[in-house]
């Protein structure tokens, strides 16, 4: 898995609540059998003003300039900031693919759903929890952002907020380890579990 | 110390616990032909065995079509749809895991299929790589949706890490009114708790109307747990749980079944047990629902009216409204009683099982389709729900109503197969999401129940119907 351990840059605000994963990638791109090439169509029905499908030509497509993410300010953002419940609904890896596929790396909200919480670790996508307030503070401010994942810290040029992350997603995250392969560590542990389950519960 | 049904279910499939991280182990894995390609060329790449076949299951359901498919994957017109469904048949045989291919009549929606062919059973913990897993709950297995990383982990170790959720009850009290059913309960929850209500917590449903309600409805609520943003939606096993599971193809028989009724009934929530949060909701005060807006908590009586972005004090909400509003096309203050469709679409993992055919077909008996509404489709959640349905006669009611009768799947539930709305099109729906552009670019969703959406494929316009 890929590693994150800190990243400076600019973060692109994506001002809505509830963005759900239908938005984050529709559902004619989950037809691919691919795990890539999902950034070009990331909010896709946001992002163009026509209707896109698989295997268009994505650079001839007419792009929505209101959508922030056709800003040509935020091109090389590597953070994106939004607002509560972010990526609700479906529990398409296709979210997070897309997202780390277009080149997001952290992502900056009030609250997460779950599921894709949970996806965005598998990926080496850190999402960040901060505070309604701090997050409306972040949605006002303009220049870089620092964000380091071993000291949990978010840094603008005047303030500094700390972040929560679960402490064994963090070092799974810092050292890019493999998550089969650490469970596959506990194979004895495992099968030993599954003797005595089969034994007590023997209709499954 | 006393232990919900949810901490019972956790402890009993916890393999280890690691710096506050839980292994559990899965008895069964439900798996479709959209979220599992990925996993299984993962599995190729680092060569990597299956963990334990006869836990897995899997079935084609996203992407099939819901018209004629005698030929086979060969009917699928869409060649890029048609190449998973391919791959799934392609991986389930190299791997050898049982699959429910498309021909078959047991085929059909994984969360319809599972209970209905007993894969699903109480106590047991299931995944899939689908938010609506919490279906599974109603028969009191500990069941939530996984991302595609996730699949391949189960797939590869039988096992999946879990960070411990928090339990919340929600009893539900009195009586649903006949036109009410477990669909309106959900979205009047939702839209009391929110979408984000339920985040971190287990969901356990109780409470005496629960108790009355069918094993289909309990699905129809737990399915949509998911869109409470909650982990799982539970309830616990009661005599219409054992009755339910038993004689299914995949249910315990002679004396695994006596020992399993000894287990599965201690599957609830002791006396004492502690909720992190508790709601009460008074059955008798709920009327059928209507979604107005983007997201399932924008929902209000059949009989109120969109809501007036003016009026919100919150700028994030008001502006959602604002948002919502413009993208569906209505104005604040419309009646949704005075708002036409084009469309109609009774299925989904949340309403195609056999007593929400029979609930629509009650309605529409004898009448027709409004001149307005373009196409209403029934499709079935399973061929074998399909099946039943035409023993009894549903598919020549909803025929002579103008429905169109099709073949089990997810259809236009999310619209990946040819069964979608065309822009500007606006759908009564029974399934479980209203997001833009959930069931075609451009479209507009709104969700009812069966009843309901049978009410206004009639009327033309959303209507209710007398209780």
């Amino acid at each position: 898995m890929k590693k994150f351990t800190s990243l400076s840059s600019i973060a692109m605000p994506l001002d809505r609540a509830n963005i759900d994963t239908d938005a984050i990638i529709p559902k004619q791109f989950l037809k691919s059998i691919k795990r890539s090439g999902f950034g070009p169509n990331l909010f896709d029905e946001w992002r163009y003003l026509d209707h896109g499908e698989p295997g268009m030509d994505n650079s001839k497509r007419p792009i929505n300039p209101e959508f922030v993410l056709n800003d040509p300010k935020y091109s090389e953002a590597q953070i994106l900031l939004t607002r509560r419940n972010f990526g609700c609904g479906s529990s398409r890896e296709h979210a997070p693919w897309a997202l780390d596929d277009y080149g997001f790396r952290a992502i900056i909200a009030p609250s997460f759903a779950d599921i894709f919480y949970n996806n965005c670790f598998k990926n080496g996508l850190l999402p960040i929890t901060l505070s309604s307030e701090i997050v409306d503070n972040l949605f006002n401010y303009n220049g870089e952002i620092s964000i380091d994942l071993d000291k949990q810290m978010v840094e603008t040029n005047d303030q500094s907020y700390n972040f929560e992350v679960d402490p064994e997603r963090k070092r799974r995250l810092i050292n890019g380890l493999d998550d089969i392969g650490l469970t596959l560590q506990h194979e004895s542990k495992i099968r030993s579990f599954e003797k005595e389950h089969f034994s007590k519960f023997t209709w499954l | 110390m006393p232990q919900t049904l949810y901490d019972k279910l956790m402890s009993a499939h916890k393999v280890l616990e690691q710096d506050g991280s839980t292994l559990i182990y899965i008895d069964r894995q439900l798996i479709h032909e959209v979220t599992s390609p990925q996993a299984f060329e993962g599995l190729s790449l680092a060569d990597r065995k299956i963990w334990r076949n006869k836990s897995n299951l899997a079935v084609p359901d996203h992407n099939v079509p819901t018209t004629d498919r005698s030929s086979g994957v060969s009917s699928i017109s869409d060649p890029v749809s048609r190449l998973q469904v391919e791959t799934l048949d392609k991986n389930c045989e190299t791997f050898g895991i049982n699959e429910i291919q498309m021909n078959d009549v047991r085929q059909g929606i994984v969360h319809v299929i599972g209970p209905e062919q007993g894969a699903t059973l109480p106590g047991m913990s299931i995944v899939c790589g689908d938010s609506h897993t919490t279906t599974h709950g109603a028969l009191g297995a500990l069941a939530f949706g996984i991302g595609t990383s996730e699949v391949e982990h189960v797939l590869a170790t039988g096992c999946l890490w879990q960070n411990k959720a928090k339990n919340m009850k929600i009893k539900i009290s009195g009586e649903l009114a006949s036109n009410v059913s477990a669909k309106d309960l959900a979205l009047y929850i939702i839209g009391k708790i929110g979408t984000a209500g339920g985040t971190g917590y287990a969901i356990e449903f109780c409470g005496n109307t629960i108790q009355e309600m069918s094993i289909e409805g309990r699905m129809t609520l737990c399915n949509m747990s998911i869109e409470a943003g909650a982990k799982v939606g539970l309830v616990a096993v009661d005599n219409k749980t054992i009755e339910y599971v038993k004689g299914r193809p995949f249910s315990p028989t002679g004396d695994t079944w006596d020992s399993a009724l000894e287990y599965w009934h201690t599957l609830h929530s002791d006396p004492e047990s502690h909720f992190d949060d508790s709601i009460l909701i008074d059955a008798n005060l709920i009327k059928p629902q209507v979604t107005w807006g983007t997201s399932p908590e924008m929902v209000v009586d059949i009989h109120g009216s969109t809501p007036d972005p003016k009026l919100e004090k919150d700028e994030v909400k008001a502006e959602s409204i604002r948002n919502a509003l413009k993208y569906i096309h209505l104005e604040p203050n419309t009646l949704m009683s005075s708002v036409e469709i084009d469309k109609v679409f009774i299925g989904s993992c949340t309403n195609s099982r056999i007593e929400d055919l029979r609930a629509a077909a009650l309605v529409a008996k004898g009448k027709k389709i409004a001149k307005n509404v373009k196409l209403a489709l029934v499709v079935p959640g399973s061929g074998l729900v399909k099946k039943q349905a035409e023993e009894e006669g549903l598919d020549q009611i909803f025929k002579a109503a103008g429905f169109e009768w099709r073949e089990p799947g997810c259809s236009m539930c999310l619209a990946m197969n040819a069964d979608k709305l065309e822009v500007g099109e606006r759908c009564a729906s029974t399934s479980n999401r209203n997001f833009e552009g959930r069931q075609g670019q451009g479209s507009f969703t709104h969700l009812v129940s069966p009843t309901i959406a049978a009410a206004t494929a009639i009327a033309g316009r959303f209507s209710g119907v007398e209780s």
